[in-house]
């Protein structure tokens, strides 16, 4: 069925679920949690492979970590989890951490210092795709036994520089720093893979959930750890059921059948609004709309058609239709709830204001080509600038290809101009200040796909060794003002049009409390919730 | 030295389903290899480093020639060993041994509605031929082959179980009953009945019988059509006429007489509606949440996983070969001339 027949399907469907009315039959048990959600994107549970929304979700219930985010309180940033504390070091290279006593794994096995180090050698040495999170400090598959070693109830990390530490800890609250139980992984570890292959599909953690099962695009089911240091969690079982479409996740919460419904439209979030026993809640998720031009474009290198560019977004005609409730206008790399988050969005539509800065740079009968994943809100942000650009004398056009096309010519440097999306890796402001302003080496042959600036060609003028010292600053107010300065320079020189930031709303049964799916910096959690 | 009948015959089914077989994989597995879809950055995603990437590169095997690839491919489906799943890590057998008596219970159920209705309906139709009741089987079907399955599946959601409440919504069983009775075959009809656990096979059944009836419309759509169809031939024959002549009451003309000589016909129509519900219906699926085999591998297309994809082929194809095989058989039962 094309995205068009779907299109109308939907609305049909939220036409006739609006004129009738949905009762609702049945409620969930008072000590059960019941979530529709689309859980296909769960490939491996292992916390040292696992890098997808869904899975990071299941690894967050299920592990602790040496330091964790509160779901009551994500904005006060990290507080101590399997650590009750820790010392840095005088030269700031080395972290002690000094474990908590009595917490024992969901096998009963102690968690102790030794389980944490094992954990964190394990993700370095293992490489896969979440890794770079920890190796950017400088461990090594070679040298990680002897930077992370622990010591009696010690645990000691040793970087290969100075770091701010608010930037170590904030890594070590994503996923990939949960600590595992060392004998029961390696129990189970085949032919020296560390326990990969068993771990892909089980668990061996000690946070307040213990997985039941995971069967693929189907289900997950929690049961609580009685045990858990923090205390039981209200919720005793929490299933997970993978819903794909968006009217049959409406019908199971209006009917009663489960209590959040986690991937409605913008149709049903407005139709299930004003059902009976359900509210819907707002929060603001890391994924950030973006638009780059290419810098090794003559004309769009220079300084003020990039600035044109930034007037030719309508960005509150669309965040009020096609993205209405799903995005909200930010022009910022730091997503807002990030630490250094800024609020400032000082560019509007203005095509006046943009043919005068075309006139300024001597262009006249500009033609680019941009490139759009296929992706309707993405292909009809793309349209929305078409026409702003044409009536500023500028043809767009558009080329819409799958992820492999356009981001193969993307990270080539190929494009003019590039519409995607930037999600945050984890939650500090190095993990997109590190990418939109950071290029040490413009040239080709760096080949540094990784970082936005390189594939847009952007000789970021400073900003690097800006975002450098940002990462060493170990006072944390003034590492905040140091990501403010930074991004009010990159509003105003970048080649990147930064315009949308999400907004994922979730419906809930209206006794649903304490509800968080994390924001922008982490995942979903359930222990806090109470019904 | 001549071979005997019976097996040359089994020898040249046998040879007919190992090619048919290895066509079939040869397909899917170039179709696989050119998709616009990279296995490598399905698995570690775009963010991963260089050698990350080329470490998995290399654990596929895909820096070896495509050939080379096929012929490993192969040996192992030799062995029944499909691999595991490049994405979720588990052996693509478990997988499919999970999700297919999902699909076959489904389908099995949905044939079931569309034989018992649209048998009948179509023999009436043709004997009634231009009457209401053929009029009414003629929307009937026309309603089934043009009505979107998606559309019809969501508001059969919306009304039999949002507004009435008469039916279980997405999913095979209610939370209440999920794993509750042991999977001996996978099939939680059967299951509960084996396990004697009546709230269970209540419960499933509430579940299973929107989509399956759902199925068994279109099913029916087409079956009552082609029952019309064949039955106005044999009726318009003259040994229909002679019979009549004879004095044979119609109940026999229509039944014994007519309805015996399209049967041959009938079983090719059932067992490609079969087949095609078998494959799974990937857009009710999606609707009910029903975790069948459409969806597996619809699924593993779209996120490249293409063990997945070659595994859940060589099962659909079998259901093919199997079926034909057994429409074979039932045609020698029903037609001597076949034998």
């Amino acid at each position: 069925m094309n995205a068009i027949n779907r299109l109308l399907t939907s609305a049909a469907v939220g036409f006739a679920l609006s004129v009738s009315t949905v009762t609702a039959f049945a409620e969930t048990p008072a000590n059960m949690l019941v979530i529709a959600h689309r859980i296909d994107d769960v490939t491996t549970i292992d916390p040292a492979e696992s890098f997808e929304f869904a899975g990071s979700d299941i690894s967050r219930n299920v592990y602790s970590r040496l330091v964790n985010l509160d779901p009551m309180d994500l904005g006060a940033g990290y507080k101590p989890d399997l650590a009750e504390s820790w010392e840095v070091s005088e030269d700031g290279k080395t972290i002690t951490f000094t474990m908590r006593d009595g917490v024992t794994f969901h096998s009963g096995n102690p968690v102790t210092a030794e389980d944490a180090a094992f954990s964190l050698q394990r993700a370095v040495i293992l490489n896969k795709t979440p890794a770079f999170i920890l190796t950017q400090f400088g461990f090594t598959p070679e040298n990680a036994t002897e930077t992370i070693k622990a010591d009696g109830n010690k645990l000691m990390i040793t970087t290969d520089k100075k770091y701010a530490t608010s930037f170590v800890l904030n890594c070590l609250t994503a996923t990939i720093g949960a600590v595992v139980d060392k004998a029961t992984v390696m129990a189970n570890e085949v032919d020296g893979d560390m326990g990969n292959t068993w771990l892909k599909t089980n668990s061996a953690g000690s946070g307040p959930y213990k997985l039941d099962s995971w069967k693929p695009n189907e289900s997950v089911t929690l049961s609580s750890n009685p045990d858990y240091y923090g205390g039981a969690p209200a919720m005793e079982r929490v299933i997970v059921r993978h819903v794909l479409e968006s009217a049959s996740q409406r019908l199971l919460l209006e009917r009663g059948d489960i209590d959040i419904a986690r991937n409605l439209n913008p149709e049903d979030i407005a139709g299930a609004s004003g059902a009976d026993g359900v509210t819907i809640a707002d929060e603001l998720k890391g994924r950030l709309m973006y638009l780059a031009l290419n810098q090794k474009h003559p004309e769009l290198s220079k300084p003020e058609v990039r600035q044109a560019f930034k007037y030719l977004i309508d960005y509150e005609g669309m965040r009020d239709s096609f993205l209405k409730g799903q995005y909200t206008i930010h022009q910022n790399f730091l997503p807002a709830t990030y630490l250094g988050a800024s609020d400032e969005n000082p560019f509007s539509y203005n095509i006046e204001k943009a043919k005068e800065l075309l006139a300024a740079a001597g262009i006249e009968n500009l033609e680019v080509e941009i490139g759009v994943r296929e992706a309707q809100e993405r292909i009809e942000i793309g349209q929305s600038f078409q026409n702003a650009a044409a009536q500023a004398g500028i043809k767009v056009n558009i080329t819409v290809g799958t992820a492999k096309q356009i981001l193969a010519r993307y990270r080539a440097r190929e494009l003019d101009v590039y519409l995607g999306a930037w999600g945050p890796d984890y939650p500090d402001p190095q993990t997109n200040a590190g990418t939109f302003a950071y290029n040490p080496d413009n040239s080709d042959a760096a080949n540094a796909t990784g970082l936005l600036a390189w594939r847009n060609s952007w000789d970021t003028g400073g900003l690097t060794e800006k975002v450098d010292a940002a990462v060493t600053e170990g006072d944390r107010d003034a590492r905040v003002q140091m990501y403010l300065d930074i991004q009010a320079e990159f509003r105003e020189t970048s080649p990147f049009v930064v315009m949308f930031q999400q907004i994922e709303q979730s419906a809930l049964r209206d006794n649903v409390t304490n509800w968080s799916t994390g924001q922008a910096v982490t995942s979903a959690a359930y222990w806090q919730v109470t019904k | 030295m001549s071979l005997p009948p019976w097996l040359k015959t089994t020898a040249l089914t046998l040879g007919s389903i190992a090619v048919t077989m290895l066509g079939l994989l040869f397909i899917t597995f170039i179709i696989g290899r050119v998709m616009p879809i990279d296995p490598v950055l399905a698995i570690v995603g775009e963010r991963a480093a260089q050698s990350t990437y080329d470490a998995v590169y290399l654990e596929l095997g895909l820096d070896k020639p495509l050939i080379v690839q096929f012929g490993y491919y192969i040996w192992d489906v030799i062995r029944l060993d499909f691999g595991t799943s490049l994405l979720n890590a588990r052996p693509v057998s478990e997988d499919i041994a999970r999700v297919f008596p999902a699909t076959l219970e489904l389908a099995t159920l949905g044939i079931t509605i569309g034989i018992v209705l649209g048998v009948p309906l179509g023999v009436l139709a043709a004997v009634r031929k231009g009457s209401w009741i053929d009029q009414i089987a003629r929307v009937v079907a026309l309603v089934g082959y043009s009505m979107p399955i998606f559309w019809l599946g969501l508001m059969g959601l919306l009304i039999f179980y949002g507004i009435l409440g008469w039916v279980g919504g997405p999913g095979r069983v209610g939370i209440f009953y999920v794993d509750v009775v042991p999977s001996v075959t996978g099939l939680i009809l059967v299951d509960a009945i084996l396990d004697r656990n009546w709230d269970v096979f209540k419960d499933a059944f509430s579940h299973i019988i929107l989509p399956a009836a759902l199925l068994g419309y279109y099913s029916l759509a087409y079956i009552s059509r082609m029952t019309r169809s064949f039955m106005l031939e044999q009726l318009s024959a003259e040994y229909v006429t002679t019979a009549r002549v004879k004095g044979m009451s119609e109940w026999d003309v229509i039944w014994k007489h007519a309805f015996k000589n399209i049967r041959v016909q009938l079983i090719t129509v059932i067992a490609l509606s079969y087949a095609n519900l078998l494959e799974g219906s990937v857009l009710t699926e999606i609707i009910f949440s029903w975790p069948g085999i459409g969806s597996y591998i619809t699924t593993a297309l779209l996120s490249a996983d293409m063990n997945a994809v070659l595994g859940g082929t060589v099962v659909v194809g079998l259901i093919f070969i199997l079926l034909n095989i057994f429409s074979d058989l039932l045609y020698k039962v029903f037609d001597p001339r076949a034998r």
